[in-house]
């Protein structure tokens, strides 16, 4: 099946729930990995929404990323209770080791870094999320391996 | 053999948690371990102490942090019961959590609730004095009540009770906790608010950074569907999509509805003009799975714990630099100092006490001379500052609080949604502001510009995404630059 079909019917099983286009734009990053223009076009047409309006959904999420992720994806927390125990040192390093700042990609797809407010385990901080495992008691060494 | 190992070698049930924490430190690996040793083994939630995760309980006998099975002995914790940091809370929305297989539920005292009066219920609430657990603590019975006249004075076609699971203060995991540990407390919550106002359908707004809430609390509503709970009111989990602001009431529900995250101007209030303009009973998780605990031991008796206005158990969550973290369901009433040395050690660097922010990203930074105030909803708002969701984040003398103040401007600025002025643009000016003091360019002026800033925000921002980001600026400025403070970020005057 092509793609934009594939992106169609996704959108398409949203409609009649509560929050479907949100909700949308969500599978379709959880399928796809990112969103592309042409899937916005698709859902503005699914939910009978000007181009505007997804556009302007698609900026507001922090998880509706644009462009596609690393392989390995890295989300390192940024909120106060893992700032307590380190989060900004351990952030340094990370961008210095991989000469990545927050929110980038290397060029080969192969890593990225990102910031993530709040993962709830803020008592075992710092914190961290590689791919979908996440980290406790992050150390750079293991956010390297 | 010791007591430990002989335990282990009789022993059968062992009881596991699943729940992210404990399973981001083995918890899987351990269950399989116990198995292949012959132990019927139990997935529970977890009990929320996290400096002993991933903690288990062999027949009655408690060990963690466990890694390594031949070594038990050395992390044995007693029996369950008698464990301190459990026994002395006072648990009544995480009284099973822990204890209990989350899908063995047993529906009879719900379903008897069930059979009682609206007006009997929220007349419960109203006795209990509860008070929203989310961050505003307001009244729940008033909302309970509004939503209930709707239905009287309006004939609304449709009620709605929406659940706010957008737990994005750090600091804060009760939410993520209890839908992870005992998701049937908040579908029993669910049910007797929808029952008592008048609602047939609820909506749980689930934060997407939540991921195994979310797959364990859409079996919950599988099997309370199997169960028939879901025959005159459902449920319906919806996960977000990264977005602070969302926590925020009107911000929730226009995202609920599809769209940007962009907070309502009040009134109407949601109990009034909700979701989908209909009268709506938004909750935090917690507010929700209180009324049960009221329900069984009675609203007035449930008024009787705590002090003064600030009634009943608080799920304060000890987080950030400290030894022993996690979840302590307590009467309100304690002082900071208690919860901070008492139940939490003290910091975990082992360093001296420097600040603790209470009530997440929008709370007062408080110091040494402030820990021996209680924590109630009065007392803290003497200071200037609130209880919020119930989260304290710890911070160890080394903090930069300068840059505690750039960060609070900067995460303002990070999630403001736009809609107003003061928000979106004060975010960014503070942020400047404060970068240049703390690069050394202090003057008496720009201290002020900065009051300016926060006093135009408070009194103007349409949320309190805005309204209070004065309060950590502030409390974190005002101790930085005072002479107690001992300007630790070697700028301003001596």
């Amino acid at each position: 099946m092509p793609d934009s079909d594939a992106i169609r019917e996704l959108a398409s099983a949203c409609l009649g729930q509560v929050g479907a286009p949100v909700t949308a734009l969500r599978k379709i990053v959880e399928s796809h990995g990112h969103i592309e223009d042409e899937h916005v076009r698709i859902v503005a047409d699914v939910f009978n929404l000007s181009l505007a309006d997804v556009r302007g959904i698609v900026s507001f999420y922090a998880d509706f990323r644009t462009a596609p992720r690393g392989r390995k994806h890295i989300r390192i927390c940024q909120a106060e209770a893992c700032q307590s125990v380190g989060s900004r040192a351990l952030t340094k390093e990370m961008t210095k080791a991989l000469g990545l700042e927050l929110g980038e990609t290397s060029d080969d797809f192969g890593v990225s870094l990102e910031g993530v407010y709040c993962l709830g385990l803020c008592a075992s901080g710092p914190c961290a999320m590689v791919n979908e495992r996440i980290l406790v008691h992050a150390t750079r060494e293991e956010l390297l391996t | 053999m010791s007591r430990a190992e002989a335990k282990r070698a009789e022993a059968k049930r062992a009881l596991v948690p699943y729940e992210s924490l404990a399973n981001a430190l083995g918890a899987d690996r351990i269950a399989r371990e116990l198995q292949a040793a012959g132990h019927e083994v139990v997935r529970t939630g977890g009990f929320g102490l996290a400096w002993l995760e991933p903690m288990i309980v062999i027949d009655g006998e408690a060990f963690g942090p466990v890694q390594d099975l031949d070594a038990l002995d050395t992390v044995a914790l007693g029996p369950l019961d008698e464990l301190p940091a459990l026994a002395r809370q006072q648990r009544l929305v995480f009284d099973r959590c822990g204890h209990t297989d989350p899908f063995e539920y047993d529906p009879s005292w719900l379903l008897e609730q069930l059979e009682r009066e609206p007006r009997q219920i929220i007349e419960e609430i109203k006795a209990s004095g509860l008070r929203g657990r989310g961050g505003a603590g307001f009244p729940a019975h008033i909302k309970w009540q509004t939503v209930y006249d709707a239905v009287c004075k309006t004939g609304a076609p449709q009620k709605y009770i929406v659940v706010n699971a957008d737990e994005g203060d750090s600091g804060t995991f009760a939410d993520r906790l209890i839908m992870e540990g005992d998701p049937f407390r908040l579908i029993e919550g669910m049910l007797l608010s929808g029952h008592a106002t008048g609602a047939d359908k609820g909506l749980v707004y689930l934060r997407s950074e939540y991921p195994l809430a979310a797959e364990i609390f859409a079996r919950a509503i599988d099997l309370a569907r199997t169960l028939g709970l879901l025959e005159k009111f459902d449920i319906e989990l919806f996960i977000g999509a990264g977005a602070y602001i969302c926590g925020e009431e009107t911000s929730l529900l226009e995202s609920l509805e599809g769209k940007r995250g962009e907070i309502r101007v009040k009134p109407p209030v949601p109990a009034v003009a909700g979701l989908f303009g209909q009268p709506t009973l938004v909750h935090n998780v917690i507010t929700l799975c209180a009324v049960p605990g009221i329900l069984q031991i009675g609203g007035k008796a449930y008024a009787d714990i705590g002090v003064g206005a600030s009634t009943g158990s608080m799920t304060f969550q000890l987080a950030g630099n400290i030894k022993r973290g996690g979840l302590y369901e307590l009467p309100f009433g304690l002082s900071l100092r208690e919860l901070i040395e008492d139940w939490g050690g003290g910091t975990r660097t082992g360093n001296p006490f420097g600040a603790v922010q209470v009530g997440g990203p929008l709370g007062a930074y408080l110091f040494e001379n402030d820990l021996d105030t209680p924590l109630s909803y009065e007392e803290m708002a003497k200071l200037g500052a609130g209880i919020g969701h119930g989260g304290l984040v710890v911070f160890d003398d080394t903090v930069d609080l300068v840059q505690q103040a750039h960060f609070a401007f900067a995460f303002c600025e990070h999630e403001s949604c736009g809609k107003c002025t003061p928000c979106r643009i004060g975010s960014v000016r503070g942020k400047e502001a404060v970068a240049a003091l703390a690069s050394g360019e202090y003057t008496e002026s720009r201290l002020e510009v900065i009051e300016d800033l926060c006093e135009v925000m408070e009194q103007t921002s349409l949320c309190q995404m805005g309204g209070m980001t004065p309060i950590p600026v502030r409390s974190a400025l005002g101790w930085a630059f005072s002479a107690q403070g001992g300007n630790r970020s070697g700028i301003g005057p001596k």
